[in-house]
């Protein structure tokens, strides 16, 4: 790690190296060995929605009766029925209508849906159940690690930007050892020494590399790695594309920015973030209100994420993923509460998509779990284990979620 | 400082936990008269800092009405300040515990005009006393009444709309330039999401053995439990006709039927008092003030002050700051500071005189805590990891950097004060000096020497230009500040 104390290095950091990038040799050979014989690999991003989205509006069944049964104000029309109708994905589900923008892509068939999908056992905590699924051990609070970062362990490097999340604190999914980098916006990390910079950047850099918690130590090693590969002559260059025009809001920010980072080449194998406001208790809203609002906003982000990446989507997977569904029938304050079953989006590369997988049955009570929830019949762990398949191939599954067994692939993703 | 040299640590805590030493300053106190909205009352919150929609038509009739926004960062500044400036540092240090404890977000509607007298008269006045009061203050403030939408709960099977609360709800939806509200319309139904927190968060905590079936009998003791005029006049009312009046099973224990607003009082009365809860409270505090992992015999130790003393808090505090694990040497340096700790801390020990503007409350955001408005029930994290990644930190080094090179408006920093020791003359000297009043102890050889490094590369850039320059204090102080030893607590 003494190689970090350069001068050159130090200089990148600041963005005042004159030849502009210097690539960092690791990633230098890593770039090298994808072209000769590693099978190629697909950067995966996840977009956590945290509060838990009721799978029901964002995918609903709308030819279920006992679906308009349950939500007197909350189901959507079936397609057709006019302009606040369901938008029709196969004869039996229909796409929320904010979520029209996805549509081209679900055309195309770059663009699949997971329904009835969950944690193994109910989980009606947020705070639980998202760490259930971020560790990828559901029923253990011990695990210290998530999922995400156990899947970059398959490769003994120490190169920054490797994992990357756009928000700001680190997620669960991506605490562990290999190191990751929290950033709330790109344009923020950076170090602003003025003229003092360079001897600040050299001093900070050297404390960190010396300092006894291991934490700090490696947060600090890894900041300043990052920091000279993304000097400022090199993020000017990563403008998005200028037809693309992501929505307003912290998740087009977000996916713009790691659009950024993707397109740069930097180095990054996972990359998350996430979006709130799916806690849909009340006044929830059917084609509009508050839940068409998200939609609004998710759909335009990815579908502006999409565009902005243009060919190299089919080198990147995206999963839209949450805690948990909701309740089947609606409550009193035409919201829904915590339940069991939701739905997945997984976009990009290697996606066999225009397709709604999983087993999904009647929401006719009989068929609900507990009476009330649509139940999880595909562990969320499957998904993300095929995802990573795909996108690492030889990944230790094993060590990824440990004590699950994947069932028979879901065919979400081509062979 | 020099408050606990004089007292001893002892007698510091003791005049701390007695709330003898939290009369503020005069300055303090003009500085925070200088933020009108803490003394507001709720309904005059909602009046004078109303949604867009009417400040545009007051504009019309030629009145000025201020942003919500404002309110938010009025308490975000009284915070800092007090944080920095107040004598009673406890009792601060406790208002932020427990306000993230019942965490509360502004950014959920209309809460933004209820945080300031939720922290103001639910929180800070029993931070010194009985959990059970406290936990009865905030479950019926109308900031958590609406935060976990329980002000809107009612019994399953309510007929739609009833005469009298029809009336109410027009006479709440027609206040000029309101928008049609689907909140206002009360379509009756239970909704567990309070009950489920109240168990999980605010007192059995997520492994304190209830079951979903609790969660909704709590629903029900709860239903009718809601707020008057909600974006006029928030204020806590039971309405009888929305309570479900038949009886309730709760942890086992029979609530008997036609309890009315006595059946919530009689679950904070059980959950309070639970074993249960006093374990949860006992973790919380311990990791807040001992260690991320908590030695299992001081939770227990707490725990027990807690159940022997029915809940009073001094008692349970007591407990916990005369441990000998609160004193041990490991417990130094265990923690690393939240974003909030670190500014205040800095701001104290570079002693800024601090006035606070929008960029200071901004710098906090940046670093993953953004005031008043965490998300999540649960709050901001009470351990280390989320806090400690490189965005963050990068965050912590610019706000560093900027503090002492005078770039951080409303913070004036007197560096030569702090490091102008007669014989602080030389680098070596200034880096002692510095480490002393910033670190509150010499910087360890590593660091010394490292910041030593910084500084000859600085002398070598200037004397290239021919100018020898003085020693760089500000980027002495910048280094101290953002270095790791600066983080820990």
């Amino acid at each position: 790690m003494s190689s970090l104390l350069s001068r050159r290095h130090l200089l990148r950091s600041l963005g005042v190296s004159g030849a502009g990038l210097v690539l960092a040799p690791g990633f230098l050979g890593r770039a090298l060995a994808a072209s000769a014989n590693v099978p190629a690999r697909r950067a995966l991003v996840t977009v956590f929605l945290r509060g838990g989205v009721d799978g029901l509006s964002l995918v609903p069944p709308v030819e279920d009766a006992a679906y308009h049964r349950a939500r007197p104000s909350l189901a959507l029309k079936s397609p057709g029925s006019g302009p606040d109708a369901a938008l029709k994905l196969d004869g039996r589900f229909g796409l929320h209508p904010k979520l029209e923008p996805l549509l081209p892509l679900w055309r195309e068939g770059r663009l699949a849906v997971l329904h009835g999908v969950g944690l193994p056992e109910p989980v009606r905590s947020h705070f639980d159940a998202q760490d259930f699924v971020e560790s990828g051990t559901p029923g253990r609070k011990s695990t210290p690690d998530g999922w995400l970062n156990r899947a970059l362990e398959d490769e003994e490097t120490s190169a920054a930007l490797r994992a990357v999340a756009l928000q700001p604190t680190l997620p669960r999914a991506l605490f562990g050892s290999s190191g990751a980098l929290a950033m709330g916006r790109l344009e923020e990390f950076r170090l602003r020494g003025g003229r003092r910079g360079e001897e600040a950047a050299s001093g900070f850099s050297a404390l960190y590399a010396g300092a006894v918690d291991e934490a700090l130590r490696t947060t600090g090693q890894g900041a300043f790695e990052a920091l000279s590969r993304l000097d400022e002559e090199r993020l000017s260059r990563l403008a998005p594309a200028s037809t693309v025009e992501y929505p307003k809001g912290p998740l087009g920010q977000r996916l713009r920015d790691i659009a950024r980072l993707l397109r740069g080449d930097v180095g990054v194998e996972v990359a998350a973030t996430e979006m709130g406001g799916w806690d849909t208790h009340a006044a929830q809203g059917a084609a509009a209100g508050v839940f068409a609002n998200r939609c609004q906003e998710l759909a335009g982000a990815l579908s502006a994420f999409a565009a902005d990446l243009g060919p190299k989507l089919e080198q990147v997977t995206v999963v839209v993923l949450t805690e948990f569904g909701r309740t089947v029938r609606e409550n009193g304050s035409r919201g829904t509460d915590h339940g069991v079953g939701s739905a997945m989006l997984v976009l990009g590369g290697g996606v066999r998509g225009g397709k709604v997988y999983g087993r999904f049955d009647s929401l006719a009570p009989e068929h609900l779990q507990d009476g009330r929830d649509v139940p999880s019949w595909t562990d969320v762990r499957a998904p993300l284990a095929e995802a990573l398949r795909a996108c690492r191939p030889g990944v230790d599954l094993a060590k990824v979620f440990p004590g699950f067994t994947p069932p028979p692939p879901l065919g979400l993703f081509a062979a | 400082m020099s408050e606990v040299r004089r007292l001893g640590v002892e007698g510091w805590v003791e005049a701390q936990l007695a709330r003898s030493g939290s009369k503020p300053s005069p300055e303090l106190e003009a500085k925070l008269q200088a933020l009108p909205t803490l003394t507001m009352s709720m309904a005059d919150l909602a009046r004078d800092f109303p949604p867009k929609k009417q400040r545009e038509q007051a504009l019309l009739d030629g009145r000025e009405l201020q942003r919500p926004a404002l309110i938010v960062y009025d308490l975000s500044a009284a915070k800092v300040l007090r944080a920095v400036e107040s004598p009673g540092q406890l009792e601060e240090v406790l208002v932020d515990f427990w306000f993230n404890h019942f965490n509360v977000s502004a950014e959920k509607g209309a809460a933004r005009w209820m945080v300031t007298s939720y922290e103001r008269d639910a929180i800070r006045p029993h931070v010194f006393g009985r959990f059970r009061d406290l936990l009865g203050a905030t479950a019926r403030h109308p900031a958590m009444l609406f935060y976990l939408d329980n002000w809107r709960s009612t019994r399953d099977g309510m007929p739609r709309l009833l005469r009298r609360d029809a009336q109410s709800a027009v006479a709440n939806a027609d206040m000029p330039g309101d928008e049609p509200d689907e909140e206002e319309d009360p379509r009756p139904g239970l909704n567990e999401n309070y009950a489920r927190e109240l168990l999980e968060l605010h007192t059995l905590g997520v492994d304190g053995g209830y079951t979903q079936q609790d969660v909704r009998e709590v629903a029900r003791c709860f239903t009718g439990w809601s707020i008057r005029r909600p974006r006029r006049e928030p204020e806590f009312i039971f309405r009888r006709r929305a309570h479900d009046p038949d009886e309730k099973r709760v942890l086992g224990q029979r609530i008997a039927s036609g309890g009315n607003l006595e059946d919530g009082e009689q679950v904070l009365d059980l959950l309070a008092r639970h074993p249960a809860t006093a374990r949860h409270l006992a973790t919380k505090l311990a990791r807040r003030f001992v260690s991320d992992t908590p030695p299992p015999a001081l939770v227990e130790r707490v725990a027990k002050a807690f159940l022997d003393s029915d809940g009073d808090l001094r008692t349970v505090y007591r407990a916990l700051f005369q441990s000998p694990e609160f004193w041990a040497h490991e417990a130094r340096g265990a923690k690393v500071k939240t974003p909030f700790e670190f500014v205040v801390s800095a701001l104290r020990a570079t002693g800024a005189e601090v006035t606070v503007r929008p960029r200071l409350v901004q710098s906090l955001a940046r670093m993953g805590e953004p005031l008043y408005r965490a998300p999540a029930p649960t709050g901001f994290p009470e351990v280390a990891a989320p806090w400690v990644n490189s965005g963050a930190l990068v965050a912590r080094l610019n706000f560093s950097l900027e503090l002492v090179s005078g770039r951080l408006p409303g913070t004036r920093v007197a560096l030569a004060q702090l490091a102008t020791t007669p014989a602080a003359r030389t680098a070596e000297d200034t880096v002692d000096a510095l480490g002393h009043s910033l670190l509150g102890a010499p910087p360890s050889a590593e660091t010394r020497a490292t910041i030593l490094a910084a500084l000859s590369k600085r002398a070598e850039a200037a004397s290239a230009e021919g100018e020898p320059g003085p020693v760089d204090v500000p980027l002495i102080a910048g280094l101290l500040l953002g270095s790791p030893e600066f983080q820990k607590q």
